[in-house]
C-alpha cells in the first residue's frame, strides 16, 4: 500500500512538469491557435538557461527561476513577431510546420555547442535532504517542485478569471472577430501571450534542472505526451490542461508499479478513448475543439 | 555527414597488392543520437589518427596506397545503418567498416559484412551476440560486450558489496541481453536477483522514482544493491534521482552495468562517488594509454572513451594485417587476424580468438572516485583490479558460434 501512496505522490511530481507544460501550450492554442510544437525545445532552453546562469555568472537556482522563463519568454516574443505572425493568415498546418522546423534548429544548435550527453546541475542547498510527509521521507525539492507549480497554475488561473488581461484573452480565445469590433485590440495581446506561454515552459524548465538530465534532447520525448495531454484536456482548454496533467503523472507512475513497460502508452489509450466519446477533449466546449 | 582524409600520394608500387588501388575505411556510428559523446566524432578523428600514425610510422606507401577515412551517422536506426554499410561496401569499395554503437545496428551490420564478404571490426555495440549467435567470418568484436561487463561487475559487486541485487534494465535488445548477463553473473557468485524490471526506452516520462522506490520497498529483507543497465539519458536520469531520493544513505548500492568515461564527465563525481562497474580501459590506466590520451586530446579537445580508442586499435591491426600479409584481400586478412595475439595502448594480452572473433584482452575493475580525490579535470577513476583476458571474456565452452564448432 505504501508503494501505491508514494506512487500518486511521485506521479503529482511529474505532473507537476505535464501541467506547467501543457497550461502554456493551452493559453498559447487558446488564444492564437498556434500548435506550438516549439514547446519541448524552450522547455530545455529554460533549464540551459539556469545551467548558464549558474555555471557563467554564478547566479543561484531562485534568481534563475526568474530570469531563464523571462528569457525564454524573449526568445519566444522575438520569434513570434519575427516568423510566427506572418503565417497567421494560412492554415493553422503552416506554423505547426514552422514550430516544429524551429524545434529542430534550437534542438540541434544547443547540440552543437553542449553535446549530447547533458550537463550537470545540482539541487539548491536549501532544498536538499527530505522531509517525513506521514508515511514516508519524502526529497524536500520535490514538494517543492509540487507546491511550487501548484500556485503557479493557480496563479495562471486566478489571472485568466479574474483580472481584466484575463477577460481579454477569454474573449479573444471564445471569439476573436466579436471582441475586435467591440474595440479591444487583439493583435496587441498575441506576442504576449504567446511570449506568457512559453516563459511557463522555460519554468518548467528550471524545475526541471536539478532533477532531470539537462540535455538539448530533453524537451523532444516529454513534447508528445504534454500534446496528448492537452488533447485529453480539451485544446485550449486551461482547467482542463492542468488537470490532465496532474491525472496523467498519476497515471503513468501507477503503471509503472504494476506493468512497467506500458506505463508510457497509457496516456494514449486514454487519449484514444476520450476522442471516442468527446472529441472535443474531457473539457473543451466543441467550438474551440 | 561523410568526410574524407585522403593520405600518402596515389597508389605507389609497394610490396602489397590492393585490390582497388586504395583502402577504404568507414566509420558508421551514432552522431547525432544518445551515443554521440561516447563516439560519434571523436570516434571517426580517432580513426583518422590511426591512419596519420600509421603513415608516419612506415612511410607514405604503407599499404602500397592511399588510405582513405569516410564516416555515416546510423541514427541509432539498424537499416539506416544497414543500407549505408552496403552502400560504402559496394559504391566506394570500403575494405572494413568500423565502430558501430547500438547493439541493434552492429548486428544488422554484421549480416551485411557477411553478405558482402567484407570486415566488421565492431568496437561500439555491447551484445554479446556479434560472437555468439550472429557470428560471422567477416565480423570481428573489439573492445568490450555484455558478458564482459556483467561477469565483472555483477560477480565483484556480488562478492564485495551486496548479495540481493534488483536490476533494472532498458527495453530493448542491449538491455535484456545485460539484464539476462548479469543475473546469470550474480546467481553464479552466489547472489540473488530478487526482482528485474524492464523500464520504458527511451523514457519519455524522465522519471525513474517508481523503480527506485520499489528497490526500498523489496522484501524480505530489503535489496542492497540496484543494478542500473541504462545508458546515455536515461542513466543521467537514473542517477541523479537515485541520489534525490538518497537511496545510498538507506544502504542501497548503485552498480551500473555500462559506464563510460563521459558519464562521469556529465554526472560529476559527486553524483557516482564509490560507484562499481567494468571498463575496457580508462584514459589514464598507465603510462602508455596517457600518452596516447594526451595526443588524442591535443586534436580533439576531449578525453577519449574506450570505444574511441578501440577504434583507433582496430584500425591500427588492420592496417598492420594488411601489410603482413601483402594484400587487402578480404579472406587473407580473416586468415592473418585469427589468432593473433598482440598489444597495443589499449589492448593487454590481447588475442583475436579463432572460435568466435572476439578480441579478448584484459579488462578493468573500477571504481569512481570521491570528489575529494580528483586529481586533475577528467581523473574520475579508480582501477581497483585488472581481470585477465581468459577471465574476463565468455569461455568458449559457454559460447555458441557455429564457427566455434
Amino acid at each position: 500500500m505504501e508503494i501505491v501512496l508514494v506512487q500518486v505522490f511521485n506521479g503529482l511530481i511529474s505532473g507537476a512538469f505535464y501541467a506547467l507544460l501543457s497550461l502554456g501550450l493551452a493559453v498559447i492554442f487558446g488564444m492564437l491557435r498556434v500548435v506550438n510544437f516549439m514547446h519541448g525545445a524552450l522547455y530545455m532552453l529554460g533549464a540551459f538557461g539556469a545551467y548558464l546562469l549558474g555555471v557563467q555568472l554564478g547566479v543561484s537556482f531562485w534568481w534563475a527561476l526568474i530570469i531563464s522563463p523571462l528569457a525564454v519568454a524573449a526568445v519566444g516574443f522575438l520569434l513570434e513577431r519575427a516568423l510566427l505572425r506572418r503565417l497567421y493568415d494560412l492554415n493553422v498546418l503552416y506554423n505547426l510546420l514552422l514550430t516544429f522546423g524551429l524545434t529542430l534548429v534550437i534542438q540541434d544548435a544547443m547540440r552543437l555547442r553542449f553535446g549530447v550527453q547533458g550537463v550537470p546541475y545540482s539541487i539548491p542547498a536549501q532544498l536538499r535532504g527530505a522531509v517525513l510527509i506521514g508515511f514516508m521521507f519524502f526529497p524536500t525539492y520535490r514538494l517543492f517542485v509540487l507546491g511550487f507549480s501548484v500556485l503557479v497554475c493557480l496563479g495562471v488561473w486566478w489571472l485568466i478569471e479574474h483580472t481584466r488581461v484575463g477577460m481579454i484573452i477569454r474573449a479573444s480565445t471564445e471569439n476573436p472577430v466579436l471582441t475586435r469590433a467591440l474595440g479591444v485590440d487583439v493583435d496587441r495581446w498575441i506576442p504576449l501571450v504567446f511570449a506568457f506561454g512559453v516563459a511557463l515552459a522555460g519554468l518548467a524548465g528550471v524545475l526541471a534542472a536539478p532533477m532531470r538530465n539537462v540535455s538539448p534532447l530533453m524537451g523532444a520525448d516529454l513534447i508528445i505526451t504534454t500534446f496528448a495531454i492537452v488533447v485529453i484536456g480539451g485544446m485550449g482548454s486551461i482547467l482542463g490542461s492542468v488537470v490532465t496533467g496532474f491525472f496523467v503523472g498519476v497515471l503513468s507512475a501507477l503503471g509503472a508499479v504494476y506493468y512497467p513497460p506500458a506505463a508510457n502508452t497509457l496516456v494514449f489509450i486514454v487519449m484514444a478513448i476520450v476522442l471516442l466519446f468527446r472529441p472535443s477533449g474531457l473539457f473543451g466546449s466543441p467550438e474551440a475543439g | 555527414m561523410r568526410t574524407t582524409a585522403l593520405l600518402g600520394p596515389a597508389a605507389g608500387q609497394g610490396a602489397v597488392q590492393l585490390m582497388h588501388g586504395k583502402v577504404v575505411l568507414a566509420v558508421i556510428n551514432d552522431q547525432s543520437g544518445v551515443y554521440a559523446d561516447i563516439g560519434g566524432k571523436h570516434g571517426v578523428e580517432a580513426v583518422k589518427m590511426a591512419v596519420e600514425d600509421f603513415v608516419k610510422k612506415y612511410g607514405p606507401n604503407a599499404v602500397g596506397g592511399p588510405i582513405e577515412v569516410l564516416s555515416a551517422d546510423h541514427q541509432n536506426k539498424p537499416d539506416v545503418g544497414a543500407s549505408k554499410a552496403a552502400e560504402f561496401y559496394d559504391r566506394n569499395n570500403a575494405n572494413a567498416v568500423i565502430d558501430v554503437p547500438t547493439s541493434s545496428v552492429g548486428i544488422a551490420i554484421a549480416h551485411v559484412a557477411a553478405q558482402k564478404h567484407r570486415l566488421f571490426l565492431n568496437v561500439g555495440a555491447a551484445t554479446k551476440a556479434l560472437t555468439n549467435e550472429d557470428c560471422n567470418k567477416y565480423t570481428f568484436h573489439w573492445a568490450y560486450d555484455t558478458y564482459m561487463l556483467a561477469h565483472g561487475t555483477g560477480t565483484e559487486v556480488t562478492k564485495r558489496i551486496g548479495k540481493k541485487w534488483y536490476v533494472v534494465y532498458p527495453n530493448y535488445a542491449y538491455g535484456q541481453d545485460m539484464n539476462r548477463s548479469f543475473s546469470a553473473a550474480i546467481e553464479k557468485a552466489g547472489g540473488k536477483v530478487m526482482l528485474s524490471d524492464a523500464t520504458p526506452f527511451p523514457n519519455e516520462t524522465e522519471d525513474f522514482s517508481t523503480f527506485l522506490i520499489k528497490a526500498r520497498t523489496l522484501r524480505p529483507g530489503g535489496v542492497t544493491v540496484l543494478g542500473a543497465m541504462q545508458a546515455g539519458q536515461d542513466l543521467t536520469n537514473l542517477v541523479k534521482q537515485f541520489n534525490e531520493f538518497g537511496l545510498r544513505q538507506q544502504g542501497i548500492n548503485l552498480a551500473i552495468g555500462l559506464l563510460f568515461i563521459s558519464d562521469i564527465h556529465s554526472l560529476t563525481p559527486a553524483a557516482l562517488e564509490g560507484t562499481i562497474y567494468t571498463t575496457a580501459w580508462e584514459w589514464n590506466l598507465d603510462k602508455q594509454a596517457r600518452e596516447w590520451s594526451d595526443r588524442f586530446f591535443a586534436r580533439d579537445k576531449t578525453r577519449p572513451s574506450f570505444t574511441v580508442a578501440g577504434n583507433y586499435s582496430a584500425t591500427w591491426q588492420y592496417l598492420e594485417a594488411v601489410r603482413r600479409t601483402g594484400t587487402d584481400d578480404p579472406d587473407k586478412i580473416v586468415a592473418a587476424l585469427e589468432g593473433y595475439k598482440f598489444n597495443d595502448f589499449f589492448v593487454r594480452n590481447g588475442e583475436v580468438r579463432k572460435q568466435d572473433h572476439a578480441v579478448i584482452h584484459d579488462a578493468y575493475l573500477a571504481q569512481v572516485k570521491a570528489p575529494g580525490d580528483v586529481k586533475e579535470p577528467w581523473d574520475y577513476v579508480r582501477i581497483l583490479n585488472t581481470i585477465p583476458a581468459n577471465e574476463a571474456f565468455q569461455p568458449l565452452s559457454e559460447n555458441t558460434c557455429h564457427m566455434a564448432r
